[in-house]
């Protein structure tokens, strides 16, 4: 950790505790499993061609987890599966059940689910509007009343932003460069006090400087959220998560600790992919 | 390969770069030729009278076009008032809702629309606000160009609506917001500068816009008050000038055309002063 990233948590600390959106998270996660999701048998469809197959996972609360898996194995169908942002494509439809702290999401008002469950893009898309309004929109059509100025400041000092920006709220966020970009995406999402990020390829197009300084925000972010990560690059799952899951073909080949997956595979396929034989 | 066919695609190739070079040329020559001998003219003719007097009676030179000045003005907000939302609408629904063959029947509509000959929507507009009502208005010509204000913008909303990438759309659905409000506050503000211009465009086109004004708004020598009279507007009344036998009317006409022009150009040059200064957020 570099000097400059542990002010920022020092500030940090001194903006966490009052700021909490208390009315937006409606639900604990379920102590005494220590889950936040718990997927049973999830079949995906794209209208008749199937992406995804009987795909069981329990994912942690607070704690990073990484999908791994070759191009077109599912990993985005899954990971959009979650906070049913598959919903606006045409004749998709899962099977199955997914629980978020117990819950059924399908059962669930879809707005009220995806502001618990936030989600960070492939590439960066901040909106046309300024870094403070970026930041400020899920707060503002969440219709929350009260002091966005601080809520904005913490969110971005959350995404380790916030120095970096501070003296120019009001420029357009494309004045960013691609990781200050991505950056200022995970500060909109983190804005409205998510349980859940979702991060699609977060770092795919971004260089290694910028890729680190997001793992360290991961790392940071745990404390009061949990992460599912999809990613290619198998060194960052190895780094960034507490556990991974490898898909193959729309099906969950493997789960276990980042650690045992990645010295002690269990599957042939697993150990195939994470030595770089395919995919 | 030989040395000759070389020479002979190089030749080709200059060649080709000529004619096109000429035909660009040539398009741009009559553009200027208009434009010249427009403001040679009107600027003779141009004076301060020409926007502050009223038309003086046949037979007494002088006098000016100030009422037809309004007059298109009124014309054009009426047109803007009753067009573009109906215009900015639909191409939302095209751009972000339409089913396939629903939109196709649309748009294909729409293109229509744009094809119908202007005095053709002049005597729809004729019965439908001038019969019922037995006189000429200002507000029969704000409906003859508020429809032909609607296909244009459609088609240039839908355009500009679909180069907004998704993944804008799915970062604020991703944050909870509904498709409505998604649309309202990332995607048209998004685009609002391509929008913009094509409502501009849109008017610009119907501001010259004679046929169907002939028998909707007519014409007026005198100020129109509220907007159920008839009303002077520039294009009729170059029209009205330039087929009159006095020269003094003619000079008038050359004057009103050259108004006419710089009004369009104005508009057009305001709005996308204003779009620059919003500068960077339009460069999605």
């Amino acid at each position: 950790m570099t000097a400059a990233t542990r002010g920022n948590d020092a500030a940090a600390a001194r903006f966490a505790p009052p700021v909490r959106v208390a009315a937006m998270t409606s639900a604990e996660p379920s102590k005494e499993t220590g889950l936040r999701f718990q997927i049973s048998k999830l079949d995906f469809f794209y209208g008749s061609k199937q992406a995804v197959f009987d795909f069981t996972l329990k994912i942690p609360a607070n704690k990073v987890t990484a999908l791994i898996g070759p191009s077109g194995c599912g990993k985005s169908t899954f990971l959009r599966t979650l906070n049913r942002m598959n919903e606006t494509v045409r004749n998709s439809r899962f099977v199955g059940e997914i629980l978020l702290d117990g819950q059924d999401i399908s059962q669930m008002d879809v707005v009220g689910l995806r502001r618990r469950v936030g989600m960070v893009f492939q590439r960066p898309n901040p909106f046309p509007k300024s870094i403070y309004e970026n930041v400020a929109y899920g707060l503002k059509i969440n219709g929350y009343r009260g002091r966005l100025r601080d809520l904005v400041e913490h969110s971005l000092r959350r995404a380790a932003l916030w120095e970096e920006v501070k003296d120019y709220l009001h420029k357009s966020a494309f004045a960013l460069s691609g990781g200050q970009q991505q950056r200022l995406c995970i500060a909109r999402a983190l804005a409205v006090d998510p349980e859940v990020l979702l991060l699609d390829e977060p770092c795919s197009a971004l260089d290694p400087v910028t890729t680190a300084k997001i793992e360290e925000l991961m790392f940071h972010l745990k404390d009061s959220c949990t992460m599912v990560i999809v990613t290619h690059n198998m060194q960052q799952a190895a780094r960034a998560s507490d556990f991974t899951a490898f898909m193959l073909d729309g099906r969950l080949i493997e789960h276990n600790e980042t650690s045992k997956l990645f010295t002690t595979p269990a599957d042939p396929r697993t150990e195939a992919y994470i030595t770089g034989r395919f995919g | 390969m030989s040395r000759l066919r070389l020479i002979w695609r190089k030749s080709l190739n200059a060649v080709m770069l000529t004619l096109t070079g000429v035909a660009a040329f040539a398009v741009v020559s009559v553009l200027f030729l208009i434009l010249g001998y427009l403001l040679w003219n009107g600027g003779k003719s141009l004076n301060w009278d020409f926007f502050t007097k009223l038309p003086k009676p046949v037979g007494e030179t002088g006098g000016g076009m100030a009422n037809a000045i309004v007059g298109s003005l009124k014309l054009l907000l009426l047109a803007a008032v009753m067009g573009l939302p109906v215009g900015l609408m639909a191409g939302v629904y095209l751009a972000e809702f339409g089913g396939k063959a629903f939109s196709f029947v649309i748009r294909y509509t729409t293109d229509l629309l744009n094809g119908v000959p202007s005095i053709v929507i002049g005597i729809f507009a004729y019965s439908l606000a001038v019969l019922p009502v037995k006189h000429f208005s200002t507000f029969a010509g704000g409906v003859a160009l508020g429809i032909m204000v609607i296909p244009i913008t459609v088609r240039s909303t839908e355009e500009f609506l679909r180069a907004v990438p998704t993944s804008l759309r799915e970062g604020a659905m991703a944050l909870g917001a509904s498709k409505w409000r998604t649309i309202v506050t990332v995607v048209l503000p998004a685009a609002s500068g391509g929008i913009i211009t094509g409502m501009l465009l849109s008017l610009a086109r119907v501001a010259g816009e004679t046929a169907p004004l002939l028998f909707t708004a007519f014409s007026n020598r005198y100020w129109s008050p509220g907007w159920g009279q008839p009303i002077a507007s520039l294009p009729v009344m170059i029209y009205t000038y330039a087929i009159a036998p006095y020269d003094d009317w003619h000079r008038q006409a050359w004057a009103a055309g050259l108004v006419l022009l710089a009004l369009v150009l104005i508009a057009n040059l305001g709005c996308r002063l204003v779009l620059n200064r919003r500068g960077a957020i339009r460069s999605v």
